[in-house]
């Protein structure tokens, strides 16, 4: 079988990024105007986005509810999709919102171009069907970043982020070959997922060899997996691979930030169930791998949700705020794995997961815009500098606090029905301690985000002189991510049922 | 008609919000929406028949169907006077905050989604929705408190927060385990159908659901040792707030303790009421030993607040008692001490917040032969002492007299010792009020003025229904036996 029509256009969202990212850098040479580049960016990725939209259309009517393409080293379904559709949005907002805080740097073109390749490869990765695939993938998201949280050249926290995020992104990747290796060791297959059969998985490969007196089913697998979650908890910012996440968020051109706390931990999350459920949740192992990622989630909750009451840069702040959510989420996964041999419970438990992801990407996207607005303004990123704000930009100021509200989980808001699904698929799978560990870090949580609401709302700006106590001006660009971005939190937050319904029908394609 | 009462001063809010910069226009706006809210509750009250058992009223609508969850709001005997209680407090609420001067329009926005808050907490049927309206509260208290209260405002603000949150946490977990106890089909958030249901064989223990909602409502209520962040919140708020706070804020935790603990729960409540009639002795004498320490006008109240929850509880005991030979009296009794205490320490914090206004003390030896000043505002606080010590023909005696009747038999030395409290507190509240109004004239409190007419409107909206409970009880006992006898039919 060679290459055909019918697998580009399988693959097309990717190539319509890939394709629109080269001519962003490459328009840069000839078109003088940068505004007019990135405006053409951003109106650019309606073209990956429509893709993705209409392929969901052809999945959905595919039999089985996948497609292979590239013989079958890539797959597209309704999973893959659903997390495409999410990193494409994501990514447009990020742009939009980063229109002012980029063109200040002098390579403002070859930013959007570096986050646009990466998402190709997170785009990908949700869409790997073999692990040498969605190593390459992996790959080709990470790369990028290294430059990008560099990208402030002039300024030595940014090159030593990108530092860290090089040498500690090497290691995870090298943790992640050799689990890799080590299954594909123990199968004697790299193939994930197949749906058109026509390869056998490592689940089916390994279904009868695995002995049940072994933890997940033999020490060769063993090691595997766990070398495995570990490359991939560096991905996710799970304790204890957590350790770059603040260093990067703080040192890194705050767009970035936003853009990894967001698209590249979904497309992790994406890996993590494929990979968790495809490849080895057909074997009777379901209770270790529930048992670690329960733990996993409790102490990378408590972690982040502990450490960011100490921080006093917001920027820091949200980089342990997003530690803390990586870990309510995994309670999504641990619970799926509890019930991955229960196609209900499993569907809960991922659909969950799924549509916490998006409620998170809405809720923390405003979050982080409305600090990029102001420290680009301000140049201040103590939560000190956020004093007053409420009287100087009421409108700033009501995004961030609603926002912050839902990071805490309470209603009307995405972060408390994600949590709702999340503990609801917890209590399901008898993970009830877990959901109660869940709520109980909520309320931790609680103190530092309101304690961000109580300096906006209560303290007022001490700073003299220029800039300091003004209102904060808001581009129409960066206006209309803030107004979507919150929009999206509250409509999540009263109306969650079609990105339920949505994000469960992508959950099963999954299974 | 009932989303309507919900939402109504959520609208009010808005066009607050959207009214410009004028707070004489934001003041005159929440106030028309108080009205009309208070307009609309007491035409419920009034439409609510009588003769009907069950839920009235109701209205439902799919919300997300593949979870099960419901817009589902219905009002039945236990219900509607509590939400009539809102109506009135929310136009004392606003009536005595005429004359916040900071951020005035922010001030009433928060106000009104609290009485928004409190009035879908009352009228949920849904589970989940309860759940919301209950979280709902949450940011605009913070504000409230964080933004105009007063001394150590921060501070009380965040740790009503944060038990309010904490306690939740055990109820979400509760609601959650609830709900997932049925198979598939007949998973349900709806309270109604609940009720009908054998929750007896739950996935977890049905103790620990049980206790999910205890924790979350004794921390509201308050009971003993859930209670500290209550004399703190009360004597930092403003006085609206603290007029929401203890008027029906405490009353979401006796809702939710007869609605879910007592309704769902029969037989766990039969086993914890040993338990819980304890606590409630704790909860009175707790309370009443601590009144007698204050010398801060305010925490005084706050603190005659716990004590009087006791109540609440002791009568919610006296349900679960067996052999108790008048069912479903202590708890109606405990129904009507929500009412009651709502009414009367609600006039309590108006009266006490409108001497702190004047005075700018509540230190009580400070004060003194003020009645000669301010006859309105002393005849206003001789009046709720009374009331709270359960004088015949006001509303306190109705409802303490029912608890004593109640829980005599079952618990003799529970209901003495609470009623030594009671007395206790109340005699020590119009002790209070004597040296505070009485004794001789101090000259620091020559040009002191008295209550306006805004200030008299506020006191007189509470004394109404203090009397009107007092002299006609039926009024009110009548509704709430017809809501609470499905409830005691189960014990």
């Amino acid at each position: 079988m060679g290459l055909t029509g019918r697998d580009l256009y399988l693959v097309s969202p990717e190539l319509a990024l890939a394709a629109l990212a080269l001519a962003v850098v490459l328009l840069d040479l000839v078109v003088r105007r940068r505004g007019a580049v990135s405006a053409l960016a951003v109106v650019g990725l309606a073209a990956p986005l429509a893709l993705s939209a209409a392929l969901w259309g052809e999945a959905h009517a595919a039999e089985g509810g996948a497609l292979s393409a590239f013989n079958g080293a890539l797959v597209v379904d309704k999973f893959a999709l659903y997390f495409k559709l999410l990193i494409v949005g994501a990514l447009a907002l990020v742009l939009l919102a980063s229109r002012g805080a980029l063109s200040g740097y002098r390579r403002e073109t070859e930013f959007i171009g570096l986050v646009m390749l990466s998402s190709t490869g997170l785009m990908l990765l949700g869409a790997a069907a073999d692990l040498l695939t969605l190593y390459v993938a992996l790959e080709l998201a990470s790369l990028p970043v290294v430059a990008l949280a560099a990208f402030a050249v002039g300024r030595e926290r940014s090159v030593e982020a990108g530092m860290k995020y090089l040498v500690l992104s090497a290691i995870a990747s090298a943790m992640l070959l050799m689990g890799f290796a080590y299954l594909y060791g123990a199968s004697g297959t790299v193939r994930v997922l197949s749906p058109d059969g026509s390869a056998p998985t490592i689940a089916q490969m390994l279904a009868g060899g695995a002995s049940a007196d072994i933890p997940f089913g033999g020490y060769a697998l063993m090691i595997g997996v766990l070398l495995t979650i570990a490359g991939f908890g560096f991905k996710l910012s799970v304790v204890p691979f957590q350790m770059w996440t603040p260093d990067v968020y703080e040192g890194a051109p705050t767009p970035v930030g936003a853009f990894l706390s967001v698209a590249s931990k979904a497309a992790g999350f994406a890996v993590l169930l494929r990979v968790l459920y495809a490849a080895l949740g057909a074997e009777a192992m379901s209770a270790d791998w529930t048992l670690l990622l329960a733990i996993l989630a409790v102490v990378t909750m408590s972690v982040g949700n502990l450490v960011a009451i100490a921080q006093s840069n917001v920027k820091r702040l949200l980089g342990y705020s997003a530690i803390a959510q990586a870990g309510y989420v995994l309670i999504g996964v641990a619970a799926f794995a509890a019930r991955s041999q229960d196609g209900g419970g499993a569907s809960l438990g991922a659909g969950s997961v799924l549509f916490y992801l998006a409620g998170y990407a809405a809720m923390n996207l405003a979050a982080f815009f409305v600090v990029i607005v102001v420290t680009e303004r301000t140049g201040d990123e103590r939560i000190e500098g956020l004093a007053g704000l409420g009287r100087r930009s009421p409108w700033l100021a009501g995004v961030l606090a609603f926002a912050l509200l839902s990071l805490t989980g309470i209603p009307p808001t995405a972060g408390f029905m994600g949590k709702l699904f999340l503990f609801q698929a917890a209590i399901n799978a008898d993970l009830t301690w877990l959901a109660v560990a869940g709520a109980v870090n909520s309320v931790v949580s609680a103190y530092y985000y309101v304690n961000i609401i109580k300096t906006m709302y209560l303290r007022e700006h001490d700073a003299e002189g220029d800039g300091g106590a003004a209102r904060i001006p808001v581009s129409a660009a960066a206006g209309a991510a803030l107004a979507l971005t919150g929009a999206a939190t509250l409509a999540l937050g009263v109306w969650p049922g079609p990105l339920f319904d949505a994000a469960r029908a992508a959950a099963e394609g999954l299974l | 008609m009932l989303s309507a009462v919900v939402f109504l001063p959520a609208a009010g809010a808005l066009l607050v919000a959207l009214a410009g910069r004028s707070a004489v226009a934001a003041r005159l706006i929440a106030l028309a929406a108080v009205l009309a809210e208070l307009g609309l509750t007491a035409a419920l009250f009034i439409a609510f028949d009588r003769g009907a058992e069950g839920y009235q009223f109701v209205e439902r609508a799919e919300w997300v169907p593949a979870l099960g969850m419901q817009y589902l709001l219905g009002v039945d005997g236990v219900s509607a006077p509590l939400v009539l209680l809102n109506g009135i407090l929310g136009v004392a609420a606003v009536l005595v905050s005429w004359r916040i001067e900071t951020r005035t329009r922010e001030y009433f926005v928060w106000l009104l989604l609290l009485q928004t808050a409190v009035m879908g907490v009352f009228l949920s049927l849904d589970l989940v929705l309860f759940f919301i309206f209950w979280e709902l509260e949450l940011a605009p208290m913070y504000f409230l408190i964080s933004i105009w209260g007063t001394g150590r405002r921060e501070y009380s603000a965040m740790k009503f927060l944060i038990y309010t949150f904490l306690g939740s946490a055990f109820m979400f977990a509760a609601i959650l385990a609830l709900y997932l106890s049925f198979p598939g089909a007949e998973r349900t958030f709806d309270m109604t159908v609940l009720a009908e249901h054998d929750l007896t064989a739950l996935i977890l223990p049905a103790s620990l659901v049980f206790s999910g909602f205890l924790i979350a409502f004794a921390v509201k209520l308050p009971i003993f040792p859930l209670h500290t962040w209550l004399p703190d919140a009360h004597t930092d708020a403003p006085t609206a707030v603290s007029v929401m706070l203890a008027g029906v804020l405490l009353k979401m935790g006796g809702y939710g303790l007869i609605r879910i603990n007592a309704g769902l729960f029969p037989d766990e409540l039969r086993a914890a009421a040993p338990f819980l009639a304890a606590l409630a002795v704790i909860n009175v004498l707790y309370g009443a030993f601590i009144v007698l320490r204050q010398s801060d006008l305010k925490r005084l109240v706050a603190y005659s607040s716990v004590s009087h929850m006791g109540f609440v509880v002791l009568g919610l005991a006296s349900l679960g008692a067996t052999g108790a030979s008048l069912t479903g009296v202590g708890l109606s009794g405990a129904a009507m001490q929500l009412f009651t205490h709502g009414v009367i320490t609600g006039l309590l914090f108006v009266v006490v917040g409108l001497i702190y206004e004047r005075a700018h003390t509540r230190h009580i030896p400070d004060l003194g032969g003020l009645m000669r000043r301010m006859p309105l505002i002393g005849a206003a606080f001789v009046l709720a002492g009374l009331a709270s010590l359960g004088l015949p023909s006001t509303g306190g005696f109705v409802a303490e007299l029912l608890v004593f009747l109640g829980t005599f038999d079952v618990y003799p030395w529970a209901t003495g010792l609470a009623a030594f409290g009671v007395v206790l507190v109340a005699g020590y509240i119009l002790w209070t009020a004597q040296r505070t109004l009485f004794g001789p004239q101090r000259p620091r409190w020559d040009a002191i003025e008295d209550a306006g007419a805004v200030d008299a409107a506020a006191m007189g909206v509470l004394l109404v229904p203090i009397f009107a409970v007092g002299l006609y009880p039926r009024l009110l006992t009548d509704v709430f036996e017809m809501g609470l006898a499905p409830i005691a039919a189960r014990f």
